[in-house]
């Protein structure tokens, strides 16, 4: 291995920019000519939109024009898309009420957009916000989801009992008979609470339109700016690809929430041609709150059935799952397919059936959040998996010793529809007892025992599905997009090296890791590889990041890109070298005759591709530059185990975090520093959810949490360091045996941390305490329970 | 319009800005220093933290006329030429960055920290990011970072 080969932990290359202040976030672009939006939004979860009355504010200093839905549903502007369909249990399809952009008739949730107002800078455009008169009729609002089916207030007049779709999975009968015949049944009510991504960079985009050609460019912060194109340009603003461009530079992070087709971005690029002017927005923070796609929040009741060893039998599960307002861009795939279908975990569960009802309520959207599903799925398993070792009496190590899938059972077809294709629990597993020193556990509860605190220890394994993902698969499941990857590999004359990728780096360090595979496999040097990503104007297509998707599915489209490049340049330096092909070998950058010393340097094989004056010119075209899509034949399965150690002060009920062990089985790592960073980074994220973060509405649907005061966030001092490590099982089913790593740490922590606390609380009798487990939380179950 | 008055990363700079414009517009907006981030509207996050006089400040949180004849220093004017600042090369060695739109604030940041102590602990670092927020790192490399570059500043 060479410095910058695969499994190098080389230096990020984007980093320079970073550090010196040269990003190109979409709020540090600015065009010739430019105007500035600001949105109205309104501040009721339900309303009838009785009247705009915008003439006022339209003679407001410096303001271009003012515009409402109605002006969008009089030029035909289409509804927001889902990409996702459904079925639910009867066969039909899932209710698909309109989204448009900008509220008509009616606003369904605080937040929603009701006028966009231009101006000539944004403080004209703000001062002009405030006197746009609106008259609400203020309807009752369907907050929480019980409420919500009840249908008493209906977010969406054609959806009774605002169920957006009622849907299951796995083999109802055979579930229920497992039940029967069950030495003992173990059941859990949880409630997975609502989270809000944040991003650090807020939302934005710049529209332009050229009246010349009738070319569109919208700059915005996208996770996937050929999904936007697409979703967009097709279903919104009928825009032809070629002439609409989007254009996602750097990215302020995204974790799921920049996935989606956001309303602003079809508004801005839809007013952009009407005032013929570049326009300009970018969210303030309170917007974000109340307009990025919220995650997470599910209400579940799961049973476990076990036999008089402690084998599960089988899992039921029933779930209710917060859908928002609207169905944002992958908002139903979420409660559905990446979660039902993850329900064996890693464990032989042999029959498992499981309901969701999806509830439409007057909240913002809610969608994928990093991890997207399983965590959902991972916190019922893990804390159903805990109950179940203190009910039945059998240690938590040792119950899932005895379930877990063994490695030589692969490929394992789960009873909820996925094959595993490989992997060894039991491996992370004891790796991560060892490096938590689990064993040693019991003094070090001693010892805070004797400083009055209570000590605990809780485990979570895990499995996720991620490389998503098969496009066939994922069509016959709803999918409304193929779900492939692409990758050019442009070689120069001189021999240097541009990679155009359709995935996007919003700071998971792709212009490094893609960098190394080039590197790799072309044998050119690092800083001869560039990677652009992220413009849909050089990109020739892509599907874009999320889900752990990039190397996955990403990467593969990068290997075959190179190796036909190498397929090409063998025959170029064969013809050269007057050899036969089979006779060329390549390796490091080197074309060689095996068994002679004679030899062509990779550049001077790219040289004579543009200069083919001696060149085999029949057989071949000029030029080194090669597109490759891949389709992957699976899902991949990163798995592992995440222990958490707790100490908690019983007089204050905060708790602290003393260590936090991370074994993770992510296939294989092509840079080891980006993947610590990647993993240390989701476990902040699931230990918010579990201690410190959640989204609360009122009755009336106001967000009580819709600021960095209320909805609080990891800092620094609430976090310890974080014990990280991989145990690479190989063999995944794609060509770099990668499996993906964004989101374990969000998927893992969250059990792990719970199951210390209420190990911690067990001999005080608490039995339960919800997410986010504030201290105050904590106290009051103390309390409660004495 | 009042007028005002600075020194920027060393220049002397003079606008006209309307009485309400905050310093992070001024930077961004008038004199294009966009490597001074906004990511929250309640003084909460620090992408925004520049130099003033010297000591971090939330330049959020600080109109542009209240920087009247203050010396200004942004992310933008730490490197020398190519060569970063220490601590710039601490958060490159230590993986203390991912999406970058923090990082700007917490350099300035953790530069100020290390000019009031010199020999942070991991504790004190972790105190001293409390007006910092990062969603991608989980603070871990931050924290090595800083207490790398706090070491590189001595030396
Ligand atoms: S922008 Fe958030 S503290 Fe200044
Ligand atoms: S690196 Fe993305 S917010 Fe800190």
């Amino acid at each position: 291995m060479t410095e910058t080969n695969i499994g190098a932990p080389i230096k990020r290359v984007e980093d320079k920019r970073f550090l010196t202040g040269r990003g190109r976030y979409t709020d540090d672009l600015n065009q010739p000519n430019q105007l500035y939006a600001c949105i109205l939004r309104s501040p009721h979860a339900h309303a009838n939109l009785k009247k705009v009355d915008v003439s006022q504010a339209k003679a407001a200093p410096g303001v271009i024009d003012i515009f409402t839905g109605s002006d969008m549903a009089a030029d035909e502007v289409g509804s927001l898309p889902c990409g996702w369909q459904i079925h639910s249990k009867d066969g039909s399809p899932m209710h698909e009420p309109g989204h448009p952009p900008m509220a008509v008739t009616k606003v369904r949730h605080v937040g929603d957009q009701v006028a966009i107002v231009i101006a000539e800078t944004k403080s004209q455009a703000r001062d002009a916000l405030d006197i746009i008169e609106v008259d609400y009729e203020v309807l009752p609002a369907a907050i929480n989801m019980d409420e919500a089916l009840s249908g008493k207030a209906l977010v969406h007049d054609d959806v009774p009992n605002n169920m957006c779709f009622d849907w299951e999975i796995g083999d109802k009968e055979a579930t229920e008979n497992s039940f029967s015949d069950a030495h003992k049944v173990v059941s859990i009510e949880l409630v997975n609470n609502r989270l809000i991504p944040n991003a650090m960079e807020p939302r934005a985009a710049v529209a332009q339109y050229d009246p010349s050609n009738g070319n569109y460019t919208l700059h915005t912060t996208t996770q996937n700016p050929h999904v936007i194109r697409l979703l967009m340009g097709a279903f919104v603003l009928q825009i032809p690809e070629h002439k609409l461009r989007i254009i996602s530079h750097d990215v302020g992070g995204g974790f799921g929430s920049k996935i989606f087709h956001y309303a602003e971005e079809a508004i801005l690029t839809w007013a952009s041609a009407k005032v013929s002017q570049p326009i300009k927005w970018t969210a303030e923070r309170s917007e974000s709150f109340v307009t990025d796609a919220h995650g997470r929040d599910h209400e579940t009741k799961a049973e476990l059935a076990l036999d008089k060893d402690g084998k599960f039998l089988g899992l039921r599960v029933s779930t209710k799952a917060n859908i928002g307002a609207y169905l944002s861009t992958f908002g139903s795939s979420v409660p559905t397919y990446l979660y039902g279908t993850l329900l064996a975990g890693v464990y032989k569960t042999p029959a498992i059936y499981c309901e969701v009802k999806t509830v439409f309520t007057n909240t913002v959207p809610v969608d994928a959040y990093r991890g997207a599903g399983r965590p959902e799925c991972t916190y019922l398993l893990e804390r159903l998996v805990n109950k179940a070792a203190k009910e039945t009496g059998i240690d938590p190590v040792e119950i899932r010793r005895i379930n877990m899938i063994q490695p030589d059972q692969f490929p394992y077809q789960t009873p909820v529809a996925l094959q595993y294709d490989v992997g060894d629990y039991p491996r992370a597993f004891e790796t991560a007892l060892k490096a938590s020193d689990y064993e040693g556990f019991s003094s070090r509860r001693k010892s805070s025992e004797d400083n009055g605190k209570k000590r605990g220890i809780g485990i979570s394994t895990y499995i996720e599905a991620c490389g998503i993902a098969p496009s066939a698969v994922a069509g016959a499941l709803g999918a409304r997009a193929g779900l492939y990857e692409s990758a050019q590999v442009r070689v120069h004359p001189t021999g240097s090296v541009t990679l155009y990728t359709g995935t996007h780096n919003h700071g998971q360090g792709h212009e490094t890791t893609f960098a190394q595979i080039v590197s790799d496999t072309l044998g050119v040097s690092i800083d001869q590889v560039e990677v652009s990503h992220g413009d849909t104007g050089e990109v020739q297509f892509g599907m874009g990041t999320y889900g752990s998707r990039s190397l996955a599915v990403g990467g593969p489209a990068v290997l075959k890109a190179c190796n036909k490049i190498i397929e090409k340049s063998k025959k170029i330096a064969a013809h050269i070298l007057e050899a036969s092909v089979d006779d060329i070998d390549f390796k490091d950058g080197v074309y060689s005759i095996s068994g002679t010393d004679r030899e062509l340097a990779f550049g001077e094989v790219s040289l004579a591709a543009y200069v083919p004056h001696n060149y085999p010119i029949e057989e071949l075209e000029p030029g080194l530059d090669e597109n490759a899509f891949y389709d992957p034949l699976n899902f991949s399965f990163p798995a592992g185990c995440h222990i958490c150690e707790v100490e908690i002060d019983p007089e204050t009920g905060e708790v602290e975090i003393t260590d936090f062990t991370a074994v993770d089985d992510i296939g294989r790592v092509i840079n080891p520093m980006i993947v610590e960073g990647q993993v240390q980074g989701g476990l902040a994220q699931g230990i918010g959810q579990a201690l410190m973060e959640g989204c609360v509405y009122d009755n009336e649907g106001q967000l009580l949490t819709g600021s960095y005061m209320d909805y609080t966030m990891p800092r620094a001092d609430n976090l310890p360091n974080l014990n990280v490590s991989t145990e690479s099982v190989l063999g995944a089913s794609n060509p770099l045996e990668v499996k993906g790593v964004g989101e374990v740490g969000s998927i893992g922590a969250p059990p792990a941390v719970i199951n210390a606390i209420l190990d911690a609380l067990s001999s005080l009798g608490v039995e339960d305490i919800s997410m986010p487990a504030s201290p105050s939380k904590v106290w009051q179950a103390i309390h409660n329970a004495q | 319009m009042p007028t005002v008055s600075m020194t920027v990363n060393g220049e002397s700079v003079s606008s006209e800005v309307e009485p309400r414009t905050l310093l992070v517009q001024y930077l961004r907006e008038n004199l294009g220093l966009t490597g001074t981030h906004v990511g929250c509207d309640t003084s909460q996050c620090g992408a925004c933290v520049v130099h003033v006089n010297g000591k971090s400040a939330k330049s959020c949180t600080m109109l542009a006329v209240q920087a009247e004849g203050s010396e200004v220093s942004t992310i933008e004017g730490l490197a020398d030429g190519d060569t970063l600042h220490p601590m710039q090369e601490a958060f490159r060695e230590n993986h203390g960055l991912q999406c970058g739109f923090c990082t700007p604030g917490m350099v300035m940041s953790a530069i100020d920290l290390v000019q009031t102590n010199s020999d942070p602990s991991e504790h004190d670092v972790r105190e001293w990011l409390e007006g910092n927020l990062c969603r991608c790192t989980g603070y871990h490399n931050i924290v090595k970072s800083i207490l790398a570059g706090a070491k590189a500043m001595q030396g």
